[in-house]
């Protein structure tokens, strides 16, 4: 499958400060392609020079069959952009936000009508078309931002964040959304913490740290990579203590909520362990689970490591 | 026809321009308002004709209600985080510019053509000529060129950009010929040269009183270089500030 993005020794600097520092990725038509990193890792900064609103210091972007800093307007004309913690103008309706998107794309004025009035439907607006944005919620705010990036029938989305401090059901129709644009499409390109969410959304993702992707690929292989931290979860039916399973075949112990997370090399160990354990002191465990790495194992690991 | 399409998106930006931040009732009433009560303070009790003062207050009408928003738009929308949504659509940023200014100057002529109406119907000064007209579309262009160059320095606060606003427009307008014609400002004088109000301040003089310091072209002619200077370097300058901004 051909690329639609390529960045080539993409590079920003702020006086001495590498924000960038010669990053090389393509993303596949088709794609939905995950960007992760740590707070300052450079995730925001690539995706705004991919889009053109940085210029780069040194290296080339190509959307699409466009150079954006030679050809931007014909590179961003196939975009959609859903910048980090952007805004919609709020003192202007829902169906205003929109239609001056449409018009920023040159989209003809009774296309454009009739795309806004379908997009406000998808994104659960169109009751509140008319009401000025600054009454909406946050999830409503960033709903429509996301139906303002779909305007021009883009083939390459953009998104910055898209479900940063959203609330759950405003999470999952915008989760869906990216789902169901991608398969009628259009390419994908996001930045999120949110590790779940890459490892349910991207086909790839690209690990950011201080500036450098420091590993590039699908999820389950980067998985493969680190398979000896798998681990146990165990739950007993009377509540311990974390030192209570203080066994020598454990490396590291993590409480979460009810139940603890153990992590050794021989698993096996460990559940022989938690059996004797549970029969020693008659509490029975009500849950047990092997744990393939996750996501956020591969993450932690790596951008501890760097 | 691309230049065409760019001049179309810059007035889409000038439609939301005129109904976020210029068509409200007190915007309006504060662009009549302002320039109206600076000029009384400074003729009140001097001994000068209407038609001696229309002149001034036009331009200084004018020269207000142009300026006065412009230079906070973009600092307020790098604020609001529409800007950096503007910068990502396929506009380029000379056409977001000129969006801006075209809404400030519909802004500023609406503003004039009440002190043009004013001057025709209540007090019988005939104001209205070619030159003018002329004039105050390439004056109103001109003056909020220099507003947009005003906002160039990466700011996300209004309040800082309005004191720069602030320290460049009150001295332009003491140094123009506003309140006293260029002729009899002495060795002032050559500080007006500096200033575009002064080439549209005389103009008006030429057309409502007859007399000017320059003649009606010089005077649009410099008004059209002034304009090209300010909005070419308006344009340089906030393409280098731009990655200051985000």
């Amino acid at each position: 499958m051909e690329n639609i993005i390529e960045a080539k020794q993409l590079t920003k600097n702020y006086g001495n400060f590498n924000a960038v520092n010669s990053i090389n990725f393509s993303v596949k038509k088709g794609e939905i392609f995950g960007l992760l990193g740590p707070n300052g890792a450079g995730k925001t900064t690539t995706i705004r020079m991919l889009t053109g609103i940085l210029s780069p210091t040194r290296g080339k972007v190509n959307i699409g069959k466009y150079d954006i800093q030679k050809e931007p307007i014909k590179a961003k004309q196939i975009m959609g952009i859903v910048p980090e913690m952007a805004d919609a103008y709020i003192d202007l309706s829902a169906i205003r936000n929109l239609l001056l998107t449409g018009e920023l794309y040159g989209v003809e004025k009774e296309k454009s009508f009739k795309k806004a009035e379908n997009l406000l439907k998808t994104f659960k607006l169109y009751e509140k078309r008319n009401q000025k944005v600054k009454t909406f919620s946050k999830g409503m705010k960033q709903r429509l931002i996301l139906a303002m990036a779909l305007m021009n029938d883009a083939e390459i989305l953009f998104l910055d964040e898209p479900t940063s401090g959203l609330d759950v059901e405003s999470v999952r129709l915008i989760t869906n959304l990216i789902r169901e644009f991608n398969q009628q499409g259009t390419t994908i390109l996001l930045t999120t913490h949110n590790i779940k969410e890459a490892d349910l959304l991207c086909d790839r993702v690209a690990i950011m740290n201080h500036g450098e992707i420091i590993a590039i690929d699908r999820p389950e292989l980067l998985k493969k990579v680190i398979s000896n931290i798998s681990s146990v979860e165990v739950s007993f039916k009377k509540l311990i203590k974390e030192e209570d399973l203080n066994f020598k075949e454990i490396t590291e112990i993590k409480k979460t909520g009810d139940k603890f997370q153990l992590y050794g090399k021989e698993i096996e160990e460990i559940i022989l362990s938690l059996i004797k354990y549970s029969q020693k002191t008659k509490n029975e465990i009500i849950a047990l689970k092997i744990l393939e790495p996750s996501l956020e194992d591969i993450f932690v690991k790596l951008t501890d490591k760097k | 026809m691309k230049f065409f399409e760019q001049i179309r998106r810059s007035f889409a930006i000038t439609k939301k321009d005129l109904s976020i931040y210029y068509l409200k009732g007190s915007v309006i009433i504060q662009g009549l308002l302002i320039p109206a009560f600076v000029f009384i303070s400074f003729v009140f009790k001097r001994d000068m004709s209407l038609d001696s003062l229309i002149p001034g207050l036009l331009g200084m009408a004018l020269f207000f209600a142009v300026s006065a928003i412009t230079p906070v738009i973009i600092p307020w929308e790098t604020r609001m985080r529409t800007f950096e949504k503007l910068v990502s659509s396929p506009v380029y940023l000379w056409a977001i510019l000129l969006g801006d200014i075209m809404a400030s100057v519909l802004f500023g002529l609406f503003v004039v053509s009440f002190i043009v109406l004013a001057g025709t119907i209540l007090l019988g000064v005939e104001i209205l000529s070619f030159p003018l007209i002329f004039g105050i579309i390439i004056a109103a262009f001109c003056f909020s060129s220099l507003g947009t160059l005003i906002s160039a320095p990466p700011a996300d606060k209004p309040s800082d950009i309005m004191l720069i606003a602030s320290l460049i427009k009150f001295p332009l307008i003491f140094i123009s010929g506003v309140f006293i014609p260029i002729s009899e400002m002495g060795q002032f004088k050559i500080l007006s040269f500096f200033s575009p109000l002064t080439y549209f301040t005389d103009l008006a003089r030429y057309s409502i009183q007859g007399v000017s310091y320059f003649s009606p072209v010089f005077n649009l002619m410099v008004l059209l270089v002034f304009t090209t200077v300010l909005f070419f370097l308006a344009v340089k300058w906030h393409q280098k500030s731009l990655d200051k901004r985000f």
